[in-house]
Order: structure tokens, then sequence, then C-alpha cells
């Protein structure tokens, strides 16, 4: 390339035009996404394997413990637990234990965001405090948060507080962790960036920068923030309390009734799908300036 | 060069007034590790001026001590005849890396700079959408960085950076990463832009060809740790160029030989350097 002596080449502003409407041409076509057919075929695919693979696991399940090959005592049967979730639909033991379990979840999880992101950004700001605090977050983070459930049942009594504290100190510390690393690996080009801009105070470079930068964390930690949430709430209702899923499901087991403890994970299992659902679109509204990830 | 600074600029500043960029006599050390020594250079209000020398040399510090990012450990730089102290409100930059707001359109990256710097959001839309259009990307308004090419993203950095209208352009090697073709268009339309803007433009590049197509005056610099200056050219081509073709400009050949000879030095030092370590 650096060779000082060229040989002669032809017109080169003609050659150069060309080039650039070839490259202009291209520019329209270069997000088209790559044979839709066949990735419309294969999803098709996934979806009727996915399906399949559900129908198989309940008839196993059924002829199972029909058959005798699992202990129907133990097992219970689909057609029976289903039998028990219309009952229970019927007779609004679920609406009522299902709000308890909701709402003791969503005051964990709000609560938890909301504390998990103010304690990451302020301690990802100060040197001093976050190099102060460190090995106690570390300590924190290390013990299994389950092990305070009575501490917060001698705190908070048996009633909806201690599973709150329960679902809040789970999600507190995924979230503040992820705010915290939004916040401190925010791309520094970027950040200088926007100084050059002109982002000179410190409010500026928070709300331009450091924020949006740190939200891509914090969301991708929202799933994860939900599950304990509400793992939480439905572990706590296990442990003691007089309402709630999870209250449901230690009475079932306490009266070895399988279709009852059966009929609770269903219930449980659609539960948690909505919710993940929701999450899942909230992350996408929220980040759609991310590429599709699948 | 690296004698007598002050009375000459004294001299100087009496009479064509302050230099756009000054550096006087500038060292910078990251801890024990020399990056600059000596650096003395001034460039002229609306002067277009390529650094070039060796990787590691430090060309990107001098653009981060003009913008103010980097403190120089000594020495004084200046830019219109003010100490250069805190970030330079003076210079646009643009960067090496990626720098656009991911999180952000194209329009809004663009709208950015007015934003920040207290203009109207109705006026900021009108501007950036303008700006937009200049550099070839009506119609991409909407698209978010992952959407768009990495020319067109270039383009839009180059919109962001030009739109606040700053006395000073810092350009960190900022089409090094494109193909060849794309290259060329971005240069010719970075000359037109600069035509018209009249901004001072330091241009750190490691393409002799391009510096000298390009510039007014390419600067050399020498193989770091403890880079200095190797030599000051002007390059004396007629504007307006077409940058396809200034290496078959009368001149090109003569000037790109002498600066490459001296360079050359500096690059086999360079590696040297790399070898041995």
């Amino acid at each position: 390339m650096h060779t000082a002596a060229q040989p002669e080449p032809p017109r080169t502003d003609r050659v150069v035009e060309q080039q650039a409407t070839a490259i202009r041409a291209q520019i329209p076509t270069l997000n088209r996404a790559p044979r839709r057919g066949r990735l419309r075929r294969s999803r098709w695919l996934v979806h009727g394997t996915q399906l399949a693979l559900l129908v198989a696991v309940i008839a196993f399940w059924q002829i199972g413990s029909t058959t005798g090959l699992l202990d129907e005592f133990l097992w219970s049967t689909p057609a029976d637990a289903w039998d028990r979730v219309v009952q229970w639909l019927g007779d609004g033991t679920i609406a009522d234990n299902l709000f308890t379990t909701l709402y003791e979840a969503v005051v964990a999880f709000v609560l938890g965001v909301v504390g998990g992101v103010l304690a990451g950004f302020a301690l990802a700001m100060s040197d001093f405090w976050s190099r102060v605090l460190n090995p106690y977050v570390v300590l924190l983070n290390a013990i299994p948060r389950l092990v305070f459930a009575p501490l917060f049942f001698l705190l908070f009594g048996l009633g909806p507080n201690s599973k709150i504290a329960l679902g809040f100190t789970l999600v507190f510390f995924i979230v503040f962790f992820n705010a915290f690393r939004g916040v401190r690996e925010v791309d520094r080009v970027i950040l200088d960036n926007a100084r050059m801009l002109g982002a000179v105070s410190r409010w500026q470079r928070i709300r331009y920068v450091l924020l949006p930068s740190a939200l891509t964390w914090i969301l991708s930690s929202l799933h994860a923030a939900v599950g304990f949430a509400m793992i939480g709430a439905i572990v706590g209702e296990y442990l003691g309390s007089s309402e709630g899923l999870g209250h449901v499901i230690a009475q079932a087991q306490g009266n070895l009734d399988a279709t009852g403890v059966m009929a609770g994970l269903i219930v449980l299992s659609v539960v948690a799908a909505v919710v993940e659902l929701g999450v899942t679109q909230l992350e996408r509204r929220l980040i759609k300036w991310k590429p599709a990830q699948h | 060069m690296d004698n007598g600074v002050a009375p000459v600029a004294a001299v100087d500043a009496a009479r064509h007034g302050p230099d756009a960029v000054a550096l006087d006599d500038v060292r910078l050390a990251y801890g024990a590790f020399p990056a600059l020594e000596r650096i003395t250079m001034r460039v002229r209000k609306g002067e277009f001026v390529a650094l070039v020398g060796p990787t590691g040399c430090g060309k990107s510090s001098v653009l981060n001590l003009v913008a103010g990012l980097l403190e120089p450990t000594s020495g004084r730089v200046a830019t219109g005849g003010q100490e250069v102290s805190g970030v330079n409100r003076d210079c646009a930059y643009m960067f090496q890396a990626d720098a656009l707001l991911p999180w952000r359109s194209a329009l809004d990256n663009v709208r950015l700079g007015p934003q920040l710097r207290g203009v109207g959001r109705a006026e900021a839309t009108r501007q950036a959408r303008d700006w937009l259009a200049r550099v070839g990307l009506k119609g991409w308004e909407d698209r978010y960085g992952h959407q768009l090419s990495g020319g067109q993203r270039k383009r839009v950095a180059m919109a962001q950076a030009l739109i606040n209208r700053l006395p000073i352009l810092l350009m960190d090697e900022p089409f090094g990463a494109l193909d060849a073709q794309t290259r060329v268009l971005m240069e010719q339309e970075l000359l037109e832009l600069w035509q018209e803007l009249g901004a001072t433009v330091l241009f750190v590049t490691h393409d002799l060809e391009e510096a000298i197509a390009l510039a007014d005056r390419v600067i050399l610099f020498t193989a770091g740790p403890g880079a200095t200056l190797k030599g000051d050219y002007v390059v004396d081509l007629e504007r307006p160029r077409q940058v396809a073709e200034a290496r078959f400009m009368d001149g090109f050949t003569e000037l790109y030989e002498r600066v490459w000879s001296d360079l050359r030095e500096e690059v086999m030092t360079t590696y040297a350097h790399s070898r041995a370590a």
C-alpha cells in the first residue's frame, strides 16, 4: 500500500463513483433477515416438538400411575390433580391463596428492586464506601438467604411481612449487584464521548449514560429477581403461615395428599409461566435498542 | 522546534491572534511510563493537521490532552489562547472506537450534543435531522446502532461531532475500520464539511496517504515510549481536493517519499522494540 511509485490506474473518479453507487445500493438490504422461510419452518417444528414433549410426560404420568408403574398414592394422577385444580378454582381456594402469594411476591419484588438499584448506584458512585462495605456485601451474598427465615418469623410474625422480608433479601442482592456492575462497567469511550458532547455535570452523566447503561444490567437481573420474589413468598409460606399457595402445598403434604401437592405444583407452574412471559414482554419494550436474542 | 517557544508564541499571538491549539513543552507519563516528551506544536485557526506516527507513539494521547480528558504531567496545553483544564468545551471529538450511545437511535445520538448544551428540544431535533441528511442518512433517523453498517455508524458519529459547530475537531483514526471505498467517500465528505465549517482539525492516522490527501500539514511522531516530534511537513496541494485523486496531484509522491523515509526509521524502531519485548 505504501509504495511510492503507483502504476497508472484507470480514471479514479469514475471508479470511485461506481463503487459508491454499488455501496449505496447495498445499504437497504443489510438489515433484511436471512432465509425467512427456513426460519419459520424450523420454528413450527420446535413448537410442535415442545408440545409433544409435554403431552408425552403427562401421558407417561397418567399411564404409569394407572398401570401401577408409579405408586398412585405418592404420585396421584394428572386427571385427579386436574380435578382438584378445577375444584379449587370453584371454591375460591386458588383465588384467595394466590392473591396472598402474589401480594407478598410483588411487594418484595418492588422493594427489592428499588432498594437494590438505589444502593447499587450509590455504592458504585462512591469509591470510598464501595471499598468500606465490600467485605460485608460479599459475606451477606455468600450466606444462603433462606436461613434468615427464622429471624424474619421472629421479627415480623407469621403473616405476609416475614415472607416479604425473605423475598426482599433475595431480590435486593441480585439487583444490587447488577446495578453496581452496570454503573462500574460502563463503556469508557461512551462516557468520554458524552462528556465531549457536553455532559459536564455529574447528574448529566448519570441521566444520559450511567442510568441507561446500567438499565441493561438491571433488566437482565429482573428475570431472576421475579423468580426469587416468588421463592421468598412460597418458601416462607411453606415454612410457616396460614394462607398462600405455599401453605396449601404444605397442608396437602401434611395430610399425605399427593393430589393436593401435585395440584399446587400445577397452579404454581402456570403462575410462574405467566409471570415469566410478562417480564419478557417488559424487557422487550424497555430495551428495544438491543439486537434480538434467541 | 524545542527552543525559543515563548517569544515566538508571543510574536505569533500579536500578529494573528492566539493559536487554535498550542502545546508547550508537554510531557505526559502514565505512572513511571513516559508516553510523550517535549511536545511543542501550534496549530493555526482553521488548519487541518494530520498526526502520524508508528503505533503506540502517543498520537491519541495528544488528542486527549487537547480534549482535556488527560492532564499533562508537565507543560502547557491551550486552545484559543486559554489553558485547557477539565473537559474542553471547544472541542468535538470523533473517537477511534464506536462511541455511539447504543440505547439511543441515530437521531437521538446526533441530538444529544445540542440537548446537553441547552438547545431546546424542537430546535435540537431540527438540527439533528438536518445533520443526518447532510451525512447521507435521511430516512435512517430511527435506527439503533446495531441496525446500521459500520460506515453508517461512522456517519452518525461524524454528524454527532459536527453538530455543535465547535471550533476544534479532534479525530482519532475515525475511518480506520472502514473498507477502502467507504473510506474514500467519508474522507471526501469530511473535507467538504470542514471547508464549510472552518474548524481546526487534528486528525490522527497511521495511514500516510490519508494524512497527505486530507491535511494542510503532517506532523510526524517518533516511536514511543517517550515519543516526541520528528518532523513537520507542509502539504502544498491545492484545495478543494478530490481525495480519490490526491495521490496523482503534483507534489504528492515527493512529499510521500520524504515523510515515509522519516517515518520508516520510527516504524523499524517500534518493530524492534516489540520483537525484543
